[in-house]
């Protein structure tokens, strides 16, 4: 793992130091995840008029550590005609890239692993490795819904990519680098949501595509392909797996404060404490991802790749052509937000009218049903009833 | 896993994959199995398997007393008790040319009206997790939980009632029965407006549901379909109104109809059925009358003329009938029953070829199937 990192020239202290920031990193991520499935069963609970998990602790706060005591003491099955090698390097494909990413991912001015240069173009790339463990889950179990899954998540997640790459250059051309810290530094100003709100709804949006989270939930769709890649996994695998989701449900989420909403940059408090806005902004990011799974159902995978290349992708670029104007006219910051909110407003308008549609044939029921009355109610004399057809 | 030892059918078309749902698939709503020929996402045929539930519970009819069968009906379409119960009822009171006290009959309605509502329920919390959406679920069996506390406090039971009986009632409705109904009219109509703005105009579940699983009039028709799937495509054929039984042609409602006969209409006309019924509810509590609600028949061990009769009564699924012979014992010859479910069942080939697979999941579920009442 630590060899990925590109510091080869080091001394042997510097490989000590690396090591345990790995395995503060990796605690810390932990940490989250567990705070992040009790999170989740909270909210949603209260979004359902239901308490969640209140058993466990005060709060049901120690339910994550009996759900992975539990996940850990279960028996791992591997089914009998499944590609053994396969079946057992999907998972560390997924969760490596996840863990990864982090190692660049600043949630201070200090608290970071290692602050490359080359931060984003890092992450992006690292972002797509983890694909390949999914398909190869899907492809190891020898399960026909997992390949589906697979298959899914390879078409839904390199298709989700590309926005999420051109929206990342955009942000990258208004800062003028890719370090994530020169990034946050350069939203000191004002953040990046208010003179580019575009590029945050498409990055937000195709995030969510990213790590499949609802309403993209298609490679593991419960109620049609039972799991997806993960249908044949048990246990501490199986974990794993979700182990990944939610550190990359995290991660888009913090990408998400980074880029757009000044990271860790707040008011009243001091140098040493702005972790806090970091977190808290991170969180109530999560906290909009997890409100939307509450109410959302799920997109077909045609709808969902036709967003992709219709919607998502053209108007990624769209962002990079007035980004690019912005930049080479050398105008004013509110003409940015203003050609963003014109293809946001186009956008949201397009997808009123679709939403109207339904409701003018509601009035048309309306009206035939009120015919159909009538007409009813003037041959009632006719016993037993007639059918009309349309 | 796919089953390959399943060859009974066959398409023209090249075979990409067999892909085998249920009878232990999430959504299959009980133990209904689909075997499905896709082509990547797409489906190129399928062949519906049933009888996974079967109980054989028309022959088990013919080995019990006319009473007795009663509780059989209960768990044909378990959704639904109270109008299983009502048409089995009604048939026999048919046959032995009884009169049902006028209190009986507003009590069956009303508990009728209620089943249905509490059965649409189930199908948007199902129709919800179909497509993702796992809210309404909970919002849906928060409602059905509240009417089936009054359904236990009338019958003693929560499903499976037994409360009907042949000429009437077992007992009387509970003193603080119109307490407890008052109590819960408002939260179900507020149960119902919620789960109605949570799912119905969304836009992704528009795109889910709007242009899936079309079926014209025509051929909804053909295919014997029956309550809420037929007036989707725009028919306005209610038993309720078109051969009213009971009293339902005291009260004003209206036949809710869709136009287009998708996935997205049924639940339209669903939703809209769930209100009318709330109507219904309010009528009856305002006429119903007192006074008894057995018939002179009492308790005793009944035994109709010989002869035979057919029934049929609006079930939240559709048109169930039931065809009943009686040779004058007291235990019936032969009891048929024409379950919705079943005819409903028939058209999901008609329907599924040709769509996603994902569509397959939710023009099932838009279906409303009960497997007890398929299989029997």
């Amino acid at each position: 793992m630590t060899a990925a990192i590109p510091v080869l020239a080091i001394g042997l202290l510097d490989v000590m130091w690396i090591a345990i920031g790995l395995f503060v990193l990796f605690g810390a991520l932990s940490f989250v995840v567990l705070s992040l499935t009790w999170l989740e069963r909270k909210t949603l609970g209260r979004l359902q008029r239901r308490l969640g998990p209140t058993r466990t602790g005060p709060m049901g706060i120690i339910q994550p550590l009996a759900d992975g005591l539990k996940l850990i003491l279960k028996e791992d099955i591997v089914p009998s005609s499944s590609e053994r090698a396969i079946f057992w390097s999907a998972p560390v494909l997924v969760i490596v890239p996840a863990f990864m990413i982090w190692v660049t991912i600043p949630a201070s001015h200090d608290a970071v692993l290692r602050n490359l240069d080359l931060g984003l173009l890092y992450i992006v790339a690292f972002a797509v490795v983890g694909i390949l463990g999914l398909v190869l889950a899907g492809w190891g179990s020898a399960n026909k819904y997992g390949t589906l899954g697979g298959l899914r998540a390879a078409a839904q997640l390199i298709s989700y990519e590309i926005p999420v790459i051109m929206v990342v250059i955009s942000v990258a051309m208004l800062a003028g680098s890719l370090n994530m810290r020169e990034i946050v530094a350069a939203q000191s100003a004002y953040p990046y949501a208010l003179i580019q709100p575009l590029g945050l709804v498409i990055f937000f949006i195709a995030g969510l595509a990213e790590v499949g989270r609802t309403p993209f939930d298609i490679y593991f769709a419960e109620s049609e392909i039972v799991g997806g890649p993960f249908v044949e996994y048990s246990g501490a695998h199986w974990s794993v797996f979700f182990l990944a989701e939610y550190i990359n449900t995290f991660a888009i989420a913090a990408l998400t404060v980074l880029l757009f909403l000044g990271g860790w940059s707040g008011p009243f408090l001091s140098e040493n404490w702005v972790i806090v806005w970091f977190l808290l902004k991170v969180y109530a990011v999560i906290l909009v991802i997890f409100w939307i799974r509450g109410t959302f159902p799920r997109l077909r995978i045609d709808q969902l790749m036709a967003f992709a290349w219709k919607v998502m992708v053209p108007l990624s670029f769209f962002t990079i052509l007035i980004t690019a104007i912005y930049k080479f006219y050398e105008w004013p910051a509110w003409s940015l937000t203003l050609m963003s909110a014109a293809g946001l407003l186009a956008v949201g308008y397009a997808i009123y009218r679709r939403m109207v549609g339904p409701a003018h044939r509601v009035a048309q029921v309306r009206a035939r049903q009120k015919a159909l009355r009538e007409a009813r109610l003037a041959s009632t004399q006719s016993p037993g009833g007639t059918t009309n057809v349309v | 896993m796919a089953d390959a030892s399943s060859e009974t059918i066959r398409s023209g078309e090249p075979i990409e994959m067999l892909l085998n749902m249920g009878p232990q698939h999430p959504s299959t709503h009980g133990v209904f199995r689909m075997v499905l020929w896709v082509d990547g996402e797409k489906i190129v045929d399928l062949e519906p398997h049933i009888g996974y539930l079967h109980r054989g519970s028309e022959k088990l009819c013919e080995g019990e007393q006319y009473h007795q069968v009663i509780t059989l009906f209960d768990r044909m379409d378990y959704i639904s008790n109270f109008n299983n119960e009502l048409v089995y009822c009604q048939a026999v009171e048919k046959l032995m040319g009884l009169t049902v006290p006028e209190r009986a009959e507003y009590v069956r309605v009303i508990l009728c009206e209620l089943n249905r509502i509490i059965s649409h329920l189930l199908y948007v919390a199902a129709i919800g997790l179909d497509a993702g959406a796992m809210t309404p679920s909970l919002i849906c069996f928060r409602a059905r939980e509240r009417v089936q506390t009054v359904f236990e406090a009338v019958s003693g039971a929560r499903m499976m009632h037994n409360y009907f009986r042949v000429g009437g009632l077992k007992e009387d409705l509970p003193e603080n029965f119109e307490d407890m109904i008052g109590e819960l009219l408002p939260l179900l109509r507020d149960d119902v407006e919620e789960s109605d703005k949570l799912l119905t105009f969304n836009e992704i579940f528009l795109a889910r549901m709007k242009d899936v699983g079309t079926i014209s009039a025509d051929d909804a028709l053909d295919y014997g379909l029956t309550g809420p799937c037929l007036r989707a495509c725009g028919i306005d054929y209610d038993v309720r109104k078109a051969e009213p039984y009971s009293v339902y042609d005291r009260f004003d409602f209206d036949i809710p109809i869709g136009l287009d006969g998708d996935c997205w209409d049924r639940h339209y006309v669903r939703m809209q059925e769930m209100y009318e019924s709330l109507r219904i509810i309010e009528q009856a509590l305002a006429q119903m009358p007192s006074g008894p609600v057995t018939s002179s028949l009492g308790r005793r061990l009944i035994r109709p003329p010989r002869g035979d009769v057919y029934v049929r009564a609006e079930n939240p699924r559709g048109e169930i009938g039931v065809y009943l012979v009686s040779d004058g014992t007291d235990k019936p010859y032969r009891v048929k029953v024409r379950p919705p479910s079943f005819c409903n069942l028939s058209a999901l080939k008609h329907m599924v070829k040709g769509a996603w697979l994902a569509d397959a999941v939710v023009i099932l579920g838009s279906l409303d199937i009960v497997l007890g009442e398929v299989d029997r």
